[in-house]
């Protein structure tokens, strides 16, 4: 469905070239919800704007189904943007515009004829719940409304793929939910391709079905999100996983508990998709003399899967301990052991 | 009693002058919205890194705004005589101040449409160009009515300069409340009708004033 390959972007800055983009090679199918992650200044708000040609690369290619975004420009370009279309951080609507007609404002760009923008109007308001608030201008939304008119509009003419730009990063928590809810929903119902950029892991567990992450203008991991979050590769993937995994508490609690107990080890084990169903703790007791402690635990769901991390404090001879580790493994639990007591 | 009090008014040149500039002023902020807003969109259009961006159209109309806002407006009149002359066929009367006055107040108009154009926000633009928006379309639905309350709290403070330029056009015969209050009020030493001339000034410009603040309030969603 879109193809990037060797895609590079260099800004001419006052003091020197700023590579943003750096030989990014990416494949997306159709259908997939695409995440991509990193810290601000990682190059991935100017990568979701070539995709659309916002932004002209410097070197390399994007092609989105079969056409070749980066070698078209005027009339035809714009007309490709219509089934490419983009929703914003902050919504970008047009505050002198109401609803219905922020709305309607890309049927008007299309050129379709006022009785049959009045009706996909109606549609899109229905499809993203603001029924009853066509006529209400921006100002009068909370957050998450500006949002869904944006997705509405994003929709409006039937895109084959929608780029979401920190598209719920100046939400707060709940509504940053269900604005997520939507965009499933829509990628479910449309089987419309999604590509997003963000820097919250909580979006990319929350929704997506495989993740990037970008760090210096490149793509330093790639894979599918359960995997990631199992096994991450790279440094800064490590540190994105903790953000939705680890809290400050359980440093703390863990930092607390070598105090109480000096004894034992505290293991962190990591559990994926099926395992997190299975009794797995209670066979471990039963068939091994070890004494357990559970100190943190949490559960994390994924459009691909739970993802579970459990840290335990075992008690118990050195055998016995590595005996019940290698259980674990045997079940296919990941372990960590955290300290030496 | 206003008889008494106005004793030298002649009341039917007083309302001749008033429709003159009333007449002067409607016509040159007519002018001056439409040539003040094709400049300012010219001058950020072209500005560095927007749709346009060229950067010899953009310092020709930058240099030309630039000069004809800073000439003082008494000695554009005098500079824009043969100018005035040519156009127009002759340089007194209503009409004949019309160029100066246009001149003088576009650029002035051109650096608020600027100005306002700058305060959209250039999320909202790129968000229309993702859509597919030509640049016309751009400038038509977006620029436009996403600016619309300072262009009008702008256009507002312009007829009203507009106002004061009349009066000063007057001294060099363009008719109006100005040369009224200068030939026959001051010339004369006729305080009361330089007195009354001033009166009905101040009440156009209370009435632009109200009808512009009315009109921006009315156009503003925020």
């Amino acid at each position: 469905m879109i193809e990037l390959k060797k895609l590079s972007k260099v800004f001419d800055t006052g003091k020197g070239a700023l590579t943003a983009v750096d030989d990014v090679d990416l494949s997306i199918a159709a259908g997939e919800i695409f995440g991509i992650i990193g810290y601000s200044g990682a190059g991935k708000s100017t990568l979701i704007r070539l995709l659309n040609g916002l932004e002209k690369p410097s070197s390399g290619s994007v092609v989105i189904n079969g056409q070749n975004i980066t070698a078209i420009k005027g009339s035809e370009l714009r007309k490709a943007r219509q089934k490419v279309s983009m929703i914003f951080q902050h919504f970008n609507l047009l505050w002198s515009r109401t609803v219905k007609e922020n709305i309607e404002f890309p049927l008007e760009i299309a050129g379709v004829p006022k009785n049959k923008r009045d009706a996909r109007v109606l549609e899109l308001v229905e499809l993203v719940g603001l029924k009853g608030r066509e006529n209400a201008y921006p100002s009068q939304l909370s957050g998450g409304q500006k949002q869904r008119v944006g997705i509405a509009r994003a929709l409006a003419n039937e895109p084959e793929v929608l780029l979401c730009d920190e598209a719920t990063s100046a939400l707060d928590p709940q509504t940053t939910d269900s604005i997520l809810e939507l965009l499933v929903d829509i990628n479910k119902r449309l089987g419309l391709t999604i590509v997003l950029i963000t820097h919250e892991m909580h979006v990319i567990r929350k929704i997506c079905h495989r993740v990037a992450v970008m760090e210096g203008g490149r793509v330093v991991e790639l894979g599918d999100v359960l995997q990631v979050f199992q096994s991450p590769k790279a440094e800064i993937t490590e540190r994105f996983v903790a953000q939705v995994t680890d809290t400050e508490d359980s440093q703390e609690t863990i930092k607390n508990l070598r105090k109480l107990y000096p004894t034992g080890e505290l293991v962190k084990l990591v559990f994926v998709g099926d395992q997190t169903e299975q009794p797995i703790l209670t066979q471990l007791i039963r068939k091994y003399p070890v004494d357990v402690n559970i100190v943190q635990g949490n559960i994390a769901h994924t459009q691909r899967g739970a993802y579970g991390t459990l840290v335990l404090q075992m008690k118990g001879s050195a055998q016995e301990i590595s005996e019940a580790l290698a259980y674990l493994n045997a079940e296919s639990v990941q372990t960590e052991v955290m300290s030496n007591g | 009693m206003v008889e008494s009090l106005f004793p030298n008014v002649d009341w039917e040149n007083m309302w001749e002058a008033t429709l003159e500039t009333l007449y002067m002023t409607a016509m040159s902020t007519f002018f001056t919205f439409v040539i003040g807003l094709v400049l300012g969109i010219v001058l950020f259009l072209t500005a560095p890194k927007q749709l346009w961006a060229n950067s010899i159209v953009n310092w020709l109309t930058g240099a030309f705004v630039n000069i004809f806002r800073s000439i003082p407006f008494i000695i554009l009149i005098i500079l824009l005589i043969p100018f005035t002359k040519f156009l127009i066929g002759t340089i007194r009367g209503p009409n004949a101040a019309l160029p100066a006055l246009i001149i003088g107040a576009a650029p002035f108009y051109a650096r608020m449409v600027l100005i306002a154009l700058k305060e959209i926000d250039k999320g909202v633009i790129e968000a229309a160009r993702s859509m597919g928006a030509t640049t016309w379309t751009i400038i038509r639905k977006v620029l436009l009515p996403e600016s619309k309350p300072a262009l009008l709290s702008g256009i507002t403070v312009t007829a009203i300069a507009l106002v004061g330029y009349t009066a000063m056009a007057g001294i060099i015969g363009a008719g109006g409340l100005g040369t009224l209050a200068f030939l026959d009020g001051f010339q004369r030493s006729r305080e009361d009708v330089t007195l009354m001339a001033t009166i009905l000034i101040l009440v156009i410009v209370f009435a632009i004033q109200f009808i512009g603040d009315w009109m921006t309030t009315r156009s503003d969603k925020r």
